[in-house]
């Protein structure tokens, strides 16, 4: 392990009565670089993450924030760390500024220093015209935003996203992803759950993929992809009669197997190139073939997981261990 | 958030490189800070306050009202006689709440992101219990305030009357960590209330607060005397009408002690075991 490791973790093991939530995991975050923990619900993300936010003790192994142990040194991690999810929330009976006020206060900025960065934050999460409603008032999106500026209060090294944008439309999705590539164009290294291997592709430098407690695969995005299969064109022709020579085209475009029919009226084919999508597109105009539906699709977790254990992520759900407060 | 610039987000280094405990009193400043917040979540919710205004004013008007004539002869001496009581007995269970709301603060989660800052932990239990000082001092102000209507009136002097009111809340205030610990221990809100309705009854009914303690049988008596809703109430009643104090201050200041003594430990301990 070299000193560049910013969060590191061997052999995390955490049981909950009968439940092993952690199994013996190891984790490994360079500064300044974005960690997607890949994993169904119950996989242990969420127990991963409040054990290196100093929220609960392992029963086996170590883990290190920015050099300090978490359960020896867990004041100097907290200084540290900025930790965002759904358990860690904000208090609803307050309004926007009051909370994010009361953070800065006991992050020692000072009465002023509190108000000012509350005053930033809030303009940068685009919450200044809601920052004297109370927080029970927001939407869910607004509540997300809050969430995340109340844990960037104390301007944080390290960040823990757990599941950030579970039950987010897709547009402020994609805000959220926003935020997270500035924080970490900033300096900040980050730590992210998700369900989503498009969101993992999106954001991070490398994916940890657990499942059960383990660690089940470790990998660059694209490392991960050429594993999984990485990305499936999916093409409705809008005349049902062209689907034959829609095929013939995605066949050739694809990265070499035959598109199949994988649900009525549309044709799905694996693909490699990034240009792939264009030269569909190109090729489709001078065939004359008009499209309904044209869109590119990671592989969902359900599918990543078929390809690296040989089920699928919900096969086996009466055995699973529970995500404790999940 | 289309809104959102590129520019990198604000971020004032202060924090990051400084080592803990940089600035003393960090408890005390804290748990201030986290008062206030208490404070702000009381005044938003007024209808939260009802058992400190409302209730010492329906026990003050049914009791004397009902009982005076039988118990005491006339509804004048038994006001005289039960202002202190039922100041003593809602002050008691205006302490409730806290466990209740410690209860329900912490299943939204926002405990746990006090648990990931680099406070002490004990400052948001600590927080939430100074908080709660105003509420008792509500209680105290109502129920002398319609007992002045109901025609109670101070046999003492004002700063023996104040010392009363300041030793109800203290009571109130050491008492507190039992519906903490409660709250740390049990797993629903109503669960704590009535864990602790069933605690704090029999103190303040086996006791001298409706009664004198001479008319009990002699069984309870024993109970009642080390009861310390007794010592209380004895105190209040001493300061505010002049009846003889005998060591009742000293004893409700040793069981004051005795609460924070045994019940703020416990609660501490149960909170940082609590996931």
């Amino acid at each position: 392990m070299t000193s560049d490791l910013v969060i590191e973790a061997e052999g995390l093991v955490k049981t909950f009565g009968k439940t092993r939530a952690l199994q013996g995991v190891d984790l490994a975050v360079p500064r300044g670089t974005v960690l997607g923990v890949l994993g169904p619900n119950g996989a242990g993300k969420t127990t991963a993450v409040r054990i290196l936010s100093t929220l609960l003790t392992p029963d086996g192994g170590t883990a290190r924030i920015a050099g300090f142990d978490v359960v020896r040194d867990a004041e100097r991690v907290r200084q540290s760390i900025g930790l965002t999810g759904q358990y860690a929330s904000v208090d609803e009976d307050l309004t926007g500024r009051q909370n994010l006020e009361l953070f800065g206060t006991l992050l020692e900025l000072g009465r002023t220093g509190a108000r000012r960065r509350a005053a930033e934050l809030l303009d940068w999460f685009d919450l200044t015209d809601a920052a004297n409603r109370q927080a029970k008032t927001y939407s869910g999106g607004m509540r997300r935003r809050l969430d995340l500026a109340a844990s960037l209060v104390g301007a944080p090294d390290v960040i823990f996203l757990d599941e950030p944008t579970t039950g987010l439309d897709p547009a402020k999705r994609e805000d959220m992803w926003d935020v997270v590539r500035t924080l970490v164009n900033n300096g900040s290294t980050v730590l992210l759950t998700t369900q989503y291997l498009e969101e993992a592709d999106a954001l991070a430098d490398a994916i940890t993929v657990i499942d059960h407690g383990r660690v089940i695969a470790h990998d660059t995005p694209e490392g991960l992809k050429r594993v999984v299969g990485g990305q499936t064109l999916e093409v409705r022709p809008s005349d049902p009669a062209q689907l034959p020579r829609t095929a013939e085209i995605l066949t050739q475009v694809g990265s070499g197997a035959q598109a199949d029919e994988i649900r009525k009226g549309v044709l799905a084919v694996p693909v490699t190139d990034d240009a792939a999508l264009t030269e569909s597109v190109a090729r489709f105009a001078t065939a004359g073939i008009a499209v309904t539906e044209l869109s590119l699709h990671l592989p969902s977790l359900d599918e990543v997981f078929f390809t690296l254990t040989g089920r699928t992520a919900s096969e086996d759900d009466t055995t699973r261990p529970t995500e404790v407060a999940a | 958030m289309s809104t959102l610039t590129d520019t990198a987000p604000p971020r004032s280094r202060a924090l990051s490189t400084t080592a803990p405990n940089p600035r003393p009193f960090r408890l005390v400043r804290h748990s201030l800070a986290l008062a206030k917040r208490s404070l702000i979540k009381t005044w938003r919710t007024p209808e939260a306050l009802i058992d400190v205004t409302l209730q010492p004013v329906l026990f003050l008007i049914i009791f004397v009202y009902v009982f005076g004539g039988a118990v005491a002869g006339s509804t004048h001496h038994y006001l005289q006689f039960l202002l202190p009581g039922i100041l003593a007995q809602t002050i008691a269970t205006g302490a409730i709440a806290i466990g209740v709301n410690l209860n329900t603060d912490i299943a939204k989660g926002i405990f746990d992101r006090f648990r990931s800052l680099p406070i002490p932990r004990s400052a948001p239990l600590v927080g939430a219990v100074l908080g709660d000082v105003v509420r008792y001092v509500i209680v105290t102000v109502s129920t002398l305030a319609i007992g002045y209507v109901m025609g109670f009136r101070i046999d003492t002097d004002p700063f023996r009357a104040i010392a009363g009111c300041l030793l109800a809340v203290l009571f109130a205030l050491c008492l507190s960590w039992l519906p903490v610990l409660v709250s740390m221990k049990v797993r629903t809100a109503g669960a704590v209330q009535g864990v602790m309705f069933a605690l704090i009854m029999p103190l303040s009914f086996a006791s001298n607060v409706f009664v004198g303690a001479d008319t009990l049988p002699g069984w309870m008596q024993a109970f009642v005397d080390v009861n310390p809703m007794t010592h209380l109430v004895a105190s209040v009643r001493g300061l505010f009408l002049g009846t003889p104090l005998g060591n009742h201050v000293w004893w409700t200041l040793a069981w004051c002690a005795g609460f924070v003594a045994v019940f703020m430990p416990l609660a501490l301990r149960a909170y940082r075991k609590k996931i």
